[in-house]
């Protein structure tokens, strides 16, 4: 009886006894009739996946707009906390990583395997940069007051320092932390009674961004996996790491947007 | 011969020797499961849709009979003691307790009692008649119309009808199917923990507050943002496969109707799905953190909510409706033998339902939304009669002069003409401001949208179960019993709904357990028509089972169709075809083609004057 797939497994054993890279022995799959058509396909698939996270986060702009012009006061306030300098830093780790993700896929298009490696590896580190100062400089102080000590922002409030942890290497404010979001919200700093939203919009917004900055990285590990064991991707074959770094840009774009409307507003 | 075995032609067996068809078992019991369970084919994908989305039917319609059997009483009134917050009975100033008046729902609080046995205590009747319809609306929606059509009879017909060997990402529809699964158990396991008595429609506040010591809510609105992705998953593969996989020939306009159909469903429930998905999100976000976004006191916008939930929950009517249009324009024309009438027309309709879906959403919201705001709504309204009433008319136009053969699908595409009809007219009323002010929450709308989301969605996929049930399975049906189950099923709709358009204008609220007894003749006649229903469905269900036990086997092309999916054995072999096939005729050119599989002594092509072309 015949199997419906019958392209090769790539994590297969025929596979891994092979000599020759796996994007030259790639075949499509059993119901295209080239691999040229399969990865069009592909393509046309990824941008239609790509409008519907779009509109995902359309419901979340369109939010914040209402919101915004019902709480004008509210969101400039909770915006004040917020530090343009690492949302700066966070924008240009992230326009970075576009470049070396986009360098990548050109990599591997001309068959550059290290290099290309070498780029998905970049790409990674800086997705992993862009979480670490959210969740150091920006989740951390704002939920518990715990700010990390070389944290610039703190010289504003070393007169309300009332603890300090691992010897020193953590600062708790007193009375900053507390901006979560909705009903919880209780801190002292408090200008406006619908701040909460803020925060609320905030989180929800920036929170779901990180979760897709989250599957973009472990897209970017499995691509990455599979150029280093099996040299998946080469000139004839690269659809993976393509749609990869088309979620990528995504990511990024939308982290164009969130930037100032987050950061940016007084 | 329609299709010529050209050696130009993709090889579509490819491994050399004869193949059996999709359905025989791969070794043993086991065996069979794990290549069900892990197939890629999208014909067994369709077939395990359907016996889930049947399954689905069958919850979603029990408690459609317990909300039925509740309303055969008008009213309960009973005496109970009054307690406070605590839980504690109120003292009056002699230090007796005090005692009011409680109207419950008094049928299921029988059935069910709570823990505490005592059904007077509370007003427990009424809150599981809440849970009943709230269960019935939320299945019947999310997991049982929206993916009748589309995803049974669209995973198995789009790549037939397009000659294609499958859909353009078969692991992905794999995927969405066990994405539904899980979404499904996630609403089932909140109707075992106790059920949700929100609506269907989980507006807040009632979303937020009610059930409060329940994960219920949560879980049920989990369930429907996973069935979303199941949804969007689906719809991203149809687009692809209409784009990228139609057999060499097929233009777009030699696609048959359905596909233009599923194609255009496919486009709304891509697009809609991610904003129903943010909102489910921000619901449990609000329920589990208290976010605020939805709840006034936080400064949030409780219609901002209605606003996002019709965003997707009205472009979605299309996504059960359209489908049903696409497997009546595919009934219609095979059935009669005719060439349907004004092709581009349907196929332009179809878009045209999709493009107008996305600007009407506001004429769910009339009592919550301003004058203007509601005045531009109902006008938009008004627009989607326009190419609704362009099929309907292509359809009688199609049948006119045809050679009708009633069998079981057309006499179903028959009472969905005329049960659809009185569907889409009696939305008028309910679009135009002045008579909606009156009709609003009524029985009125609650009779408009089960014509047409039953008698137009339901019935069109019985149909289409019925039209195809012999390719699919490989099976004739019996006739005459699939004929008398129909009947049933149309006496026993229209008993239960048409009663409920005169209660609706003599003013009965949807939604409540009780009621005022000059309604009582008319619940009953409509309780007696839910179970009439539930008889038909029934006989319908015992064809089936009869029909794959003992039913005779199914010639290749029983009714004499053109398009590519009849040029297949029943059931069609794994690859679908032996060889790619070639288009060289339209789908519906039934004046100038003899039908595949059919001999040109068994079907002679009508002598018409050279004028008639």
């Amino acid at each position: 009886m015949t199997t419906l797939d019958t392209r090769s497994n790539p994590l297969g054993a025929d596979v891994q006894g092979g000599t020759e890279p796996l994007w030259k022995r790639y075949l499509p799959g059993h119901h295209w009739r080239t691999a040229d058509e399969e990865f069009d396909a592909c393509t046309l698939g990824f941008w239609l996946f790509l409008a519907t996270e779009v509109l995902l986060f359309a419901g979340l702009f369109c939010g914040y707009t209402i919101m915004r012009f019902k709480f004008p006061q509210a969101f400039a306030n909770g915006s004040s906390y917020l530090d343009w300098r690492w949302g700066t830093l966070n924008t240009v780790v992230l326009l970075l990583s576009s470049y070396t993700m986009a360098a990548s896929i050109r990599a591997f298009q001309m068959d550059r395997q290290s290099h290309g490696r070498r780029l998905l590896a970049a790409t990674f580190v800086f997705g992993l940069c862009f979480l670490l100062i959210k969740f150091t400089f920006e989740y951390t102080p704002k939920l518990s007051g715990w700010f990390i000590a070389f944290d610039p922002a703190l010289s504003h409030y070393t007169e309300l320092v009332d603890n300090k942890a691992l010897g020193g290497l953590f600062h708790h404010v007193a009375g900053y932390g507390g901006k979560a979001p909705g009903q919880f919200f209780s801190y002292a700093f408090s200008e406006d009674p619908w701040e909460p939203l803020w925060w609320s919009i905030y989180y929800c917004a920036t929170g779901i961004h990180a979760l897709h900055v989250i599957i973009g990285m472990t897209l970017i590990a499995w691509c990455f996996r599979r150029a280093l064991f099996f040299k998946a991707y080469g000139p004839s074959h690269y659809t993976m790491v393509e749609n990869t770094g088309l979620y990528w840009h995504l990511v990024d774009l939308i982290w164009i947007f969130l930037f100032p409307l987050l950061y940016l507003i007084h | 011969m329609t299709t010529l075995d050209n050696s130009r032609a993709h090889d579509f067996g490819g491994h050399g020797h004869h193949e059996g068809s999709y359905l025989t078992p791969k070794g043993g019991f086991f065996t069979t499961v794990w290549d069900w369970a892990t197939t890629v084919d999208h014909k067994k994908i369709g077939v395990m849709y359907l016996v889930a989305v049947l399954f689905m039917f069958f919850l979603g319609g029990l408690a459609a009979l317990a909300v039925r059997t509740e309303l055969l009483d008008p009213v309960r009134t009973v005496m109970v003691q009054a307690v406070d917050a605590q839980g504690k009975p109120l003292l009056d100033a002699d230090g007796k307790p005090v005692m009011k008046t409680e109207i419950v729902g008094q049928t299921l609080a029988r059935w069910i009692p709570p823990k505490g046995g005592e059904i007077t205590s509370i007003d427990y009747g009424n809150q599981l008649y809440n849970r009943a319809f709230t269960l019935h609306g939320a299945i019947m929606v999310f997991m049982v119309i929206i993916p009748s059509i589309p995803a049974s009879l669209g995973n198995f017909f789009i790549p037939l009808m397009l000659g294609a060997k499958d859909v353009a990402f078969p692991r992905l529809n794999l995927l969405s199917w066990y994405i539904y699964v899980t979404g499904s158990i996630f609403a089932v396991s909140s109707i075992l923990l106790g059920g949700v008595d929100t609506g269907w429609t989980f507006y807040t506040p009632y979303s937020t507050t009610t059930d409060a010591e329940h994960a219920n809510v949560v879980l049920m609105v989990l369930g429907a943002f996973i069935l979303g992705f199941s949804s969007i998953l689906t719809g991203l593969n149809f687009v692809v496969t209409v784009h990228k996989l139609r057999a060499p020939g097929m233009g777009w306009f030699d696609m048959p109707l359905f596909i233009w159909a599923m194609y255009s469903t496919s486009i709304i429930q891509v697009l809609a799905t991610p904003v129903i998905g943010i909102t489910l999100l921000l619901l449990v976000f609000e329920r589990m953190f208290k976010i605020g976004i939805f709840d006034p006191s936080l400064g949030g916008d409780p219609v901002l909510y209605q606003h996002f939930f019709w965003f997707y929950s009205h472009p979605v009517v299309y996504v059960m409706i359209l489908p049903a249009f696409g497997v009546i324009s595919e009934i219609i024309p095979v059935h009669s033998h005719k060439k349907i009438f004004g092709y581009r027309a349907v196929a332009f309709a179809s878009l045209g339902v999709a493009l107008v879906s996305f600007l009407v959403w506001g004429h769910h919201m009339f009592a919550s939304s301003g004058e203007l705001g509601a005045t531009v709504f109902s006008a938009l309204t008004f627009l989607v009669a326009i190419p609704t009433a362009v099929k309907v008319f292509n359809w009688i136009a199609t049948l006119y002069k045809g050679s009708i053969a009633l069998t079981t699908p057309m006499l179903y595409a028959l009472m969905f003409l005329f049960l659809f009809s009185i569907g889409g007219l009696t939305g008028l009323p309910l679009g135009a401001l002045a008579t909606d002010l009156h009709l609003h929450d009524s029985y009125f709308v609650v009779a408009h949208f089960h014509y047409v989301m039953m008698g137009g969605t339901i019935i069109t996929f019985v149909a289409g179960l019925h039209h195809w049930w012999p390719k699919m399975f490989g099976k004739m049906y019996n006739q005459f019993w699939a004929n008398v189950g129909a009947w049933t099923v149309f006496v026993g709709f229209n008993l239960t709904f048409f009663t409920q358009f005169f209660l609706g204008t003599q003013g009965m609220p949807r939604r409540y357990a009780s009621y005022v007894s000059e309604y009582q003749t008319l619940h009953i006649w409509s309780t007696v028509g839910s179970y009439v229903l539930l008889l038909g469905f029934l006989i319908h269900l015992f064809v089936f089972i009869h029909s794959l036990v003992a039913g005779r086997k199914a010639p290749a092309n029983p009714w004499g169709g053109l398009t590519l999916e009849w040029e297949a054995e029943s059931p069609p072999i794994e690859h679908n075809f032996a060889h790619e096939p070639i288009v060289t005729h339209g789908p519906y050119d039934y004046e100038t083609t003899v039908p595949p599989h059919w001999s040109a002594k068994d079907y002679p092509l009508p002598h018409l004057p050279a004028n008639a072309h």
